[in-house]
C-alpha cells in the first residue's frame, strides 16, 4: 500500500524538480512528527497533566439562563464548605471591573452585575480540593432576575430589541442603539447594469448553524504567582504573546513579570487563540497568593468558544452561457455576548462572499449580530466556510437553470493565476493556479461517470484570504557539536509546526534531523510570535527560522574568516556547507574548526514581518490565499434521509508541501471538519439561551463510522508561495467548501436542494418527502 | 445557582488494585472515577479526560483485560482488579501499535490517542486480523477532531500484519 506522501515523493522525483528546493533532502520528505513518540505513548504533558503540589482548585458559579441581571450573590454556605479558602464575586475585584478583548475591550473578568450568556461565571471559589470547590460553588446562592435576552438574528435584529452590550463599551459608535456590532460592505462594478444584462437570476437564503470547536483536551489554566509580584500563567493557548499582553494590561504588570507557559494544545482549530478565563485565574492567584489552577469540563468548554452562525440572502445573475454578471449577498453573522475577535471573522469571510470567481458586479454587505449566547471566535475558515456554503449554492443554482454542470459553470467563472476576484481599491487577485485543483478533483471523483439510482456528485471550490499582517522571530543556535536549538513561539496544537523548523535546520544547517530540537511554549526564553492561526506559521515562522539558519550560516563564515585567516570573501554557504578555496566543508564541521578550543556557539536571528495597509479593509493584503477543490460523491438513503458519502475528494493548491505527510493529515482533518458542520453539526438553544445539546452525549461530530467510505486529499504543488521553498499556509483549505459539494451531491442524487446546514438525516428526509408530495 | 446543600465526603474508601502491574493502594471517596484515580491519586496522567460521560474514549483503559471508559467506572469498583493504561502498554518503548499510529501520520495533537491506542490494542488481542468494518465499529467509542480517522485504521490495519507475520 503506497501512501499519500510516497506517491507524492515518487512523483516529485519523476518530474524531476530542482534539487535545490529541498536542499538536504528532510524538506519535502514525510518526516515522523517532531515530539510524536510521547503523543503516543501517554507522556506528553498536556496543562491538566501538569503537577502542581499544593495547587488551589477553581470551580466557577453561573446562573442558569443566559441573560440576567445579578441582583445578590450569597457566598456564606460556599465560605463555610471546609477546605474553601476564597469565593471571589465582581465585588471583589476591582471597581470598575476590568475587561478585555481582542477587538474591543469588552469581556469582565467576572460577570459584573450582568449575565450576557449561559456559563458567564459570575462567581469563583477557590479550594484546597476540587471536591470542595464543586461543593462551594453549589452553595453560592446568587439571586438574579432574568432578561429577555436574544438568542437569534430575528430576536436581535427586531426593533426594540435587548441591547447586549453595554452602551459604554463603544460610545461614539454610529450602531450604539442595536445590536449590529460592526458591518463590513464591498461593493465593485455596476451591479443594476450587470442585473439588466444577466439571462438567469437566482435568489436564495441560506443558514449556516453555530458550532462549537469540541477539541477533545477541554483545556485549562493554572496561574503561579512569583515571589516578585509577578505571574507565570500555565494555558494550552494559541497565542501565548497575547495572552501575556492582556494579563499585562489587565494587572498593570510590565511584560517581564508574566511569564506564559503554552502547554501544546490539545487541538485547538481557532477556539485556544484569545484568552478566556485566563485574567480571572490570574485574579485569583494574585488575591491568594497561592497556585491556582482550574480544568475546564468540555460543557465549559462548549460554553466558551464557538463558531459563528451565519445567514446570507443572496442574488445571481447569469449570461446564457453561464457567466457570473452579479452577486449581491447580505450576510448576518450571529456573533456571542462579547466582541471576541467576532467582527474580523465577519469582515474577512465576507471579503470573500463573491468566491474565486470573475464576476464584473458585486455587492457585499455584512454584519456582525450580538446575541446573548457563547462569544463566537475564529474558528478553522474564518467566516469563509460560511459564504462559501452561499455562494457555491448559488452557481450550482444557476447551473441547474442554465443546463450546466457543477464542473462546468466553475471552469468558466474561476479566476485565473494573477487575476482579480475581488475589484476596486482593496483587490485580491489568485496567487495560484487555481484551475490545476478544480480539475484534479473533478478527475479524482471520476467527474461524469455513470452513477447508480440516489447517487451524485457535486464540486465547489473555497478560498480563505491568510494573514495580512504579522510578525514572527525566530532564534537558532547552533552548538559547538554540530546540533542545533530552534526557538520558536509557534504553538504545536496538532499541525505539526515543530517538526516543519526541525526539517528547515536539518536542511540548511547541515543537521541530523534528531540533533535538531525545538523550544516553544515559554514567552519567558522563546522570542516573540505574534500568533498560531491563519495557517500562517509555515509563511511567517517558516521564513523567521529560515532567516536565522541564513544569519547562522553568515556568521559561521565569519568566524571561519577569522579563525583560519582565509579571507572571507574567498568563502562561501550553501545548505548545510561553507565553500572554502580547498573545498567543501559540512557547516558543522566548519563551525567546530571556527569556535576553536572556547567552544562557544553561533546564535542567529530571523524575522518576518508583514506591514498592513492603513487604507485596506483586511488590514493589508493576504499574504497568501488558501485555495481548495471538494468532489464529493453521496448515496441518498430515501428511506431514513441517511447519506452515505461513497467518495470524497480534496484538492489543496500548496505551494510546496515541506512534509507530505502532515500536508495531507491536516487535509484530511479539515474535510472530516467540514463534514461535521455539513452533515450533524449544530448547537441548539432553548429559549432562555441555553445549549440543549451541550456535551458529547447532544452534539454529534464525525466518528469512524461517520466517514466517507473513501477520503482521497491531493495536493497541487507550484512551489508559488510567499513561505520558505514557495509554500504556502494549508491547514484550512478543505473544510472551505465542504458543504457546498455535499449540498450538490445531494441536489445531484435527488433533485432536492437543501439551503439550511447540517444535512441531517431529518432535514433530508423532511425535504425529501415534501418534493415527493 | 442552586440551594442542595453542601457536601464535603471525607469517608475515604481503601482501595486496592493492580496497575500496569503493579499492586497499588489508593484511599479515595467513593464517588471518585477510576479516571481520576489514575491521574490523581496514582499518578497517571496518560489516560486523558475529555467528556466524562463515556462518549469520546479518551480515557480509555484495559479492565482485566477489557476495554473500558475509566470515567464510568468508579475506583472502587476496580478493587481487586487489574487495570492497564496507555502507560502500561508502552513500559518497555513505544509498541509496535504505536510505531504504527506514527509511521501512518495518525497522530496530530494527540490527546485522544492515548485512547485510540488503548482501544485498538484490546481489538487486537481480541480479534488478531480485523476487516475494516471491525477496525471502525471497534474504535467507533473514540473520538478524533483532528484527523480523519482513516490513518487510525490503516495503523491498525499494519499492526496486525505485523503481528502475523511475527508469528
Amino acid at each position: 500500500m503506497t501512501t499519500a506522501p510516497e506517491r507524492a515523493i515518487a512523483q516529485r522525483d519523476a518530474l524531476g524538480e530542482p534539487a535545490d528546493l529541498y536542499p538536504g533532502g528532510q524538506v519535502g520528505r514525510p518526516v515522523l512528527r517532531y515530539g510524536g513518540g510521547d503523543r503516543t505513548s501517554g507522556a506528553q504533558q498536556f496543562v491538566a497533566d501538569l503537577r502542581f503540589p499544593g495547587a488551589l482548585q477553581v470551580a466557577l458559579v453561573t446562573v442558569p439562563v443566559g441573560c440576567a441581571d445579578v441582583l445578590g450573590i450569597d457566598t456564606a454556605a460556599a465560605r463555610a464548605v471546609p477546605g474553601v479558602v476564597d469565593v471571589v464575586t465582581a465585588a471583589e475585584l476591582p471597581s470598575p471591573v476590568p475587561r478585555f478583548g481582542v477587538s474591543h475591550t469588552d469581556r469582565p473578568v467576572l460577570a459584573d452585575g450582568r449575565v450576557n450568556y449561559h456559563g458567564e461565571p459570575v462567581a469563583a471559589v477557590v479550594a484546597e480540593t476540587l471536591d470542595a470547590a464543586q461543593a462551594a460553588a453549589r452553595a453560592v446562592v446568587v439571586d438574579y432576575r432574568e432578561l429577555p435576552g436574544v438568542y437569534s438574528l430575528d430576536a436581535a435584529l427586531a426593533p426594540g430589541a435587548h441591547l447586549v452590550q453595554d452602551p459604554s463599551i463603544r460610545p461614539e459608535h454610529a450602531l450604539i442603539d442595536t445590536n449590529v456590532l460592526e458591518d463590513a460592505h464591498y461593493a465593485w462594478g455596476d451591479i443594476e447594469a450587470e442585473e439588466a444584462r444577466a439571462d438567469v437570476v437566482v435568489e436564495n437564503t441560506y443558514t449556516f448553524p453555530m458550532v462549537t470547536h469540541f477539541p477533545i483536551e477541554p483545556g485549562g489554566t493554572v496561574a503561579v504567582p512569583t515571589d516578585s509580584g509577578g505571574l507565570d500563567v500555565y494555558s494550552p493557548v494559541q497565542h501565548p504573546y497575547l495572552l501575556q499582553r492582556t494579563i499585562s494590561s489587565v494587572f498593570g504588570l510590565p511584560l517581564n513579570q508574566v511569564r506564559v507557559f503554552a502547554p501544546d494544545p490539545g487541538g485547538g482549530f481557532g477556539g485556544k487563540q484569545n484568552p478566556k478565563l485566563e485574567p480571572l485565574i490570574a485574579f485569583l492567584a494574585l488575591r491568594t497568593r497561592r497556585v491556582c489552577r482550574i480544568v475546564l469540563s468540555l460543557e465549559e468548554t462548549f460554553q466558551s468558544m464557538r463558531r459563528a452562525g451565519c445567514r446570507m440572502r443572496a442574488r445571481t445573475g447569469f449570461t446564457s452561457d453561464g457567466e457570473l454578471t452579479f452577486h449581491r449577498v447580505e450576510a448576518d453573522f450571529q456573533i456571542g455576548a462579547y466582541a471576541d475577535v467576532a467582527p474580523r471573522v465577519m469582515g474577512k469571510g465576507s471579503y470573500v462572499a463573491a468566491g474565486p470567481y470573475r464576476i464584473p458586479g458585486v455587492r457585499i454587505d455584512a454584519r456582525a449580530v450580538m446575541t446573548n449566547t457563547t462569544p463566537s471566535t475564529a474558528f478553522r475558515g474564518f467566516g469563509s466556510p460560511q459564504v462559501s456554503w452561499a455562494m457555491e449554492s448559488q452557481l450550482d443554482a444557476g447551473a441547474r437553470e442554465l443546463g450546466l454542470d457543477g464542473l462546468e459553470i466553475r471552469r468558466r467563472n474561476l479566476v485565473a493565476q494573477g487575476e482579480a476576484f475581488v475589484r476596486g481599491e482593496s483587490a485580491a487577485h489568485a496567487d495560484g493556479d487555481w484551475h490545476q485543483s478544480l480539475e484534479k478533483a473533478a478527475e479524482l471523483i471520476g467527474w461524469g461517470t455513470p452513477l447508480p439510482p440516489n447517487r451524485g456528485r457535486g464540486i465547489a471550490v473555497g478560498i480563505k484570504p491568510g494573514a495580512t499582517s504579522g510578525l514572527s522571530q525566530s532564534l537558532v543556535r547552533l552548538l559547538c557539536d554540530g546540533s542545533a536549538i530552534v526557538y520558536a513561539g509557534t504553538s504545536d496544537m496538532g499541525q505539526g509546526a515543530r517538526t516543519l523548523w526541525q526539517q528547515i535546520v536539518a536542511d540548511e544547517l547541515g543537521a541530523e534531523l534528531d540533533r535538531v530540537t525545538v523550544v516553544s511554549g515559554d514567552t519567558g526564553t522563546v522570542p516573540f510570535d505574534l500568533q498560531t492561526s491563519a495557517s500562517r506559521s509555515t509563511v511567517f515562522m517558516g521564513s523567521a527560522v529560515l532567516e536565522a539558519c541564513h544569519d547562522v550560516r553568515r556568521r559561521v563564515l565569519e568566524l571561519y574568516a577569522e579563525s583560519t585567516g582565509v579571507p572571507a570573501e574567498q568563502l562561501d554557504v550553501r545548505p548545510g556547507l561553507l565553500i572554502t578555496p580547498d573545498g567543501e566543508l559540512s557547516l558543522p564541521e566548519a563551525a567546530r574548526q571556527a569556535l576553536g578550543s572556547l567552544r562557544g556557539e553561533f546564535i542567529g536571528q530571523g524575522t518576518r514581518r508583514l506591514r498592513g495597509k492603513g487604507a485596506h479593509p483586511l488590514g493589508g493584503d493576504a499574504a497568501f490565499y488558501e485555495f481548495n477543490a471538494t468532489a464529493i460523491e453521496v448515496e441518498v438513503d430515501r428511506e431514513t434521509g441517511e447519506l452515505l458519502l461513497t467518495r470524497h475528494v480534496t484538492v489543496s493548491d500548496v505551494g510546496t508541501e515541506l512534509n507530505p505527510l502532515q500536508v495531507v493529515s491536516q487535509d484530511e482533518g479539515a474535510a472530516i471538519m467540514g463534514l461535521g458542520h455539513s452533515q450533524m453539526e449544530q448547537l441548539l438553544l432553548d429559549d432562555h439561551g441555553r445549549i440543549r445539546n451541550l456535551g458529547a452525549l447532544d452534539y454529534r461530530i464525525p466518528t469512524f463510522k461517520d466517514v466517507p467510505l473513501e477520503l482521497v486529499s491531493e495536493a497541487v504543488e507550484n512551489h508559488d508561495g510567499p513561505g520558505p521553498y514557495g509554500s504556502k499556509g494549508i491547514s484550512e483549505g478543505a473544510l472551505l467548501c465542504t458543504a457546498g459539494a455535499l449540498g450538490a451531491a445531494v441536489a445531484d442524487a435527488t433533485g432536492v436542494v437543501i439551503r439550511d446546514l447540517p444535512l441531517t438525516p431529518e432535514r433530508v428526509w423532511t425535504a425529501l418527502q415534501g418534493a415527493d408530495s | 445557582m442552586t440551594n442542595d446543600d453542601p457536601v464535603v465526603d471525607d469517608g475515604l474508601q481503601t482501595v486496592r488494585l493492580s496497575v500496569n502491574g503493579t499492586r497499588r493502594t489508593v484511599a479515595v471517596p467513593a464517588h471518585r472515577t477510576l479516571l481520576d484515580g489514575l491521574r490523581e491519586e496514582v499518578g497517571l496522567p496518560g489516560t486523558k479526560s475529555c467528556c466524562a460521560e463515556g462518549e469520546c474514549g479518551a480515557c480509555t483503559v484495559l479492565l482485566d483485560g477489557k476495554a473500558v471508559n475509566s470515567c464510568l467506572v468508579l475506583c472502587v469498583e476496580a478493587e481487586g482488579h487489574e487495570v492497564t493504561t496507555v502507560e502500561g502498554l508502552s513500559a518497555d518503548g513505544l509498541t509496535d501499535l504505536q510505531e504504527e499510529f506514527l509511521n501512518a501520520g495518525a497522530v496530530q495533537c494527540g490527546f485522544c490517542i492515548p485512547g485510540q491506542v488503548v482501544s485498538a490494542e484490546y481489538l487486537l488481542r481480541t480479534n488478531p486480523s480485523p476487516d475494516e468494518a471491525e477496525i471502525r465499529e471497534a474504535l467507533s467509542g473514540n473520538l478524533c477532531r483532528c484527523a480523519g480517522y482513516q490513518r487510525i485504521v490503516r495503523a491498525v490495519q499494519a499492526t496486525a500484519v505485523r503481528r502475523g507475520a511475527a508469528q
